[in-house]
């Protein structure tokens, strides 16, 4: 149990410091910003209670705002796509599969990691770009960002997989 | 009772999901009246010094970059001085002996340790605080231009408002009719803002430098805000939609000015008198 704690510990300190230190600067002509401190919360073990995974995503949130001057927008967002987590994972799944606890891509297969990811980095990034703008007015500019930026977020997020958590 | 008890433990999760969404999105409203609260932001002590910590490494190799930046300033700066030093005689004879030129605008450098452009509301950091005269409404230049404005301060550090934000309006003049309007930014393009406000008779052309008006009391007259890039009027309209292509390239700073307007508390007393006097009309 306690070495479940340290390892999500570990792995939260990682990925925000690798979001606000690195991944936070790579802006490529002003679009594209890839948020993948999100893995966190599609990593959490599946048994995680419901609300338990919402009160991470809000926590988890709150720190990326903290460091990156956004109060409250990344909150929102990885709050709403916590929530989201256990509806997708249902949706998704099919009866037959057997089910390990760590929704990783080795656990779980290519597609269904793929599908499970995309899902969930989609919602978030759409929410959290529009929270950003806070308008419709350019709604085609702000979809086009949150698609790009979605792309490049789920493409190292797989990517992260097959180079870190291979276990 | 009972069934309201039974009700919130069945949906639980739903409401802890929609009080915590409640509890960000007034965050955000309200982010204009956290000015006091100091810790939602990167000005606070433990992310101002991993920023700072981390922005070390980094700028190790910028060093080669930074230095011809200094130089070249360091270069204009002489040129300048000479010129001045021909005609101190003539400038002199022209000041008051009341006139206090030099010392209204203090300038203190500083460091930019963590920056953005592709967000609608950037902010950057800065690694002076209040213990080096850093105050809250200060404006903030580089060598090439005007960046933006101070927001918040810690000891240490301190946030500023980037010209690329779309809370930020600065007010501009065309420096060659100063006509004046607004300069603010509308979100899309991180080279460009749109200056509004100048009325159609005004003749404006690509090219032409849109400079700080010097109205308010954040940056001094005449900073570079960029040149004219576009301009169109929209038909039935009196105004030129008019888009500046930014003299800073906000990826690329570093070295910050951050300018104090020793007269400010006066200028804002003196301004605040007018108003009332204005209400008692």
């Amino acid at each position: 149990m306690i070495r479940i704690w340290i390892k999500y510990g570990i792995m939260f300190v990682s990925l925000v410091l690798l979001q606000v230190l690195i991944l936070n600067f790579i802006q490529f002509s002003g679009y594209i910003n890839p948020y993948m401190y999100v893995l966190f919360i599609l990593l959490l073990p599946i048994s995680t209670p419901r609300y338990f995974v919402v009160i991470l995503g809000f926590i988890l949130g709150l720190v990326i705002d903290i460091f990156s001057n956004t109060v409250g927008m990344h909150a929102s967002a990885t709050t709403f796509m916590a929530f989201a987590r256990p509806i997708v994972i249902e949706l998704i799944s099919s009866r037959e599969m057997d089910k390990s606890d760590y929704p990783g891509l080795n656990q779980y297969g290519f597609q269904w990691f793929l599908y499970y990811s995309a899902i969930l980095v989609f919602l978030h990034h759409i929410f959290f770009f529009y929270v950003e703008a806070f308008t419709f007015v350019n709604f085609i500019h702000t979809f086009i960002r949150s698609i790009l930026s979605s792309v490049f977020s789920i493409f190292i997020i797989v990517l992260s997989q097959y180079l870190v958590f291979r276990e | 009772m009972r069934s309201l008890f039974r009700f919130l433990a069945k949906n639980h999760v739903l409401l802890l999901f929609l009080v915590l969404e409640i509890f960000s999105l007034v965050l955000i409203f309200n982010y204009n009246n956290f000015q006091r609260v100091r810790y939602f932001n990167t000005s606070n002590r433990i992310t101002g010094s991993i920023y700072n910590s981390f922005n070390r490494v980094v700028n190790y190799f910028k060093l080669s970059t930074i230095n011809e930046e200094l130089a070249v300033e360091n270069s204009r700066l002489k040129s300048e001085l000479e010129i001045m030093g021909q005609n101190t005689t003539s400038v002199i004879s022209n000041i008051h002996p009341n006139d206090s030129l030099e010392g209204k605008f203090i300038y203190r450098s500083a460091l930019i340790i963590n920056n953005s452009v592709n967000k609608q509301y950037n902010y950057f950091t800065l690694n002076k605080g209040s213990n080096d005269g850093i105050r809250p409404d200060q404006g903030i230049i580089s060598e090439e231009g005007i960046v933006g404005i101070v927001s918040n301060v810690s000891e240490k550090y301190s946030t500023g408002i980037s010209l690329l934000n779309r809370r930020m309006l600065v007010s501009g003049k065309l420096k060659k009719n100063n006509f004046f309007g607004s300069v603010s930014w509308d979100g899309l393009n991180y080279r460009y803002v749109m200056l509004s406000d100048i009325p159609s008779h005004a003749e404006v052309a690509v090219g032409d430098s849109v400079v700080t008006r010097g109205s308010s009391t954040y940056f001094p007259e005449g900073i570079l805000i960029g040149t004219v890039e576009s301009v169109e009027i929209k038909q039935g309209e009196n105004f030129y939609t008019i888009q500046v292509k930014l003299a800073v390239d906000f990826k690329s700073i570093t070295y910050v000015e951050v300018v104090e307007n020793s007269e400010k508390d006066e200028i804002i007393m003196i301004e605040n008198l007018t108003e009332d006097d204005q209400d008692l009309d």
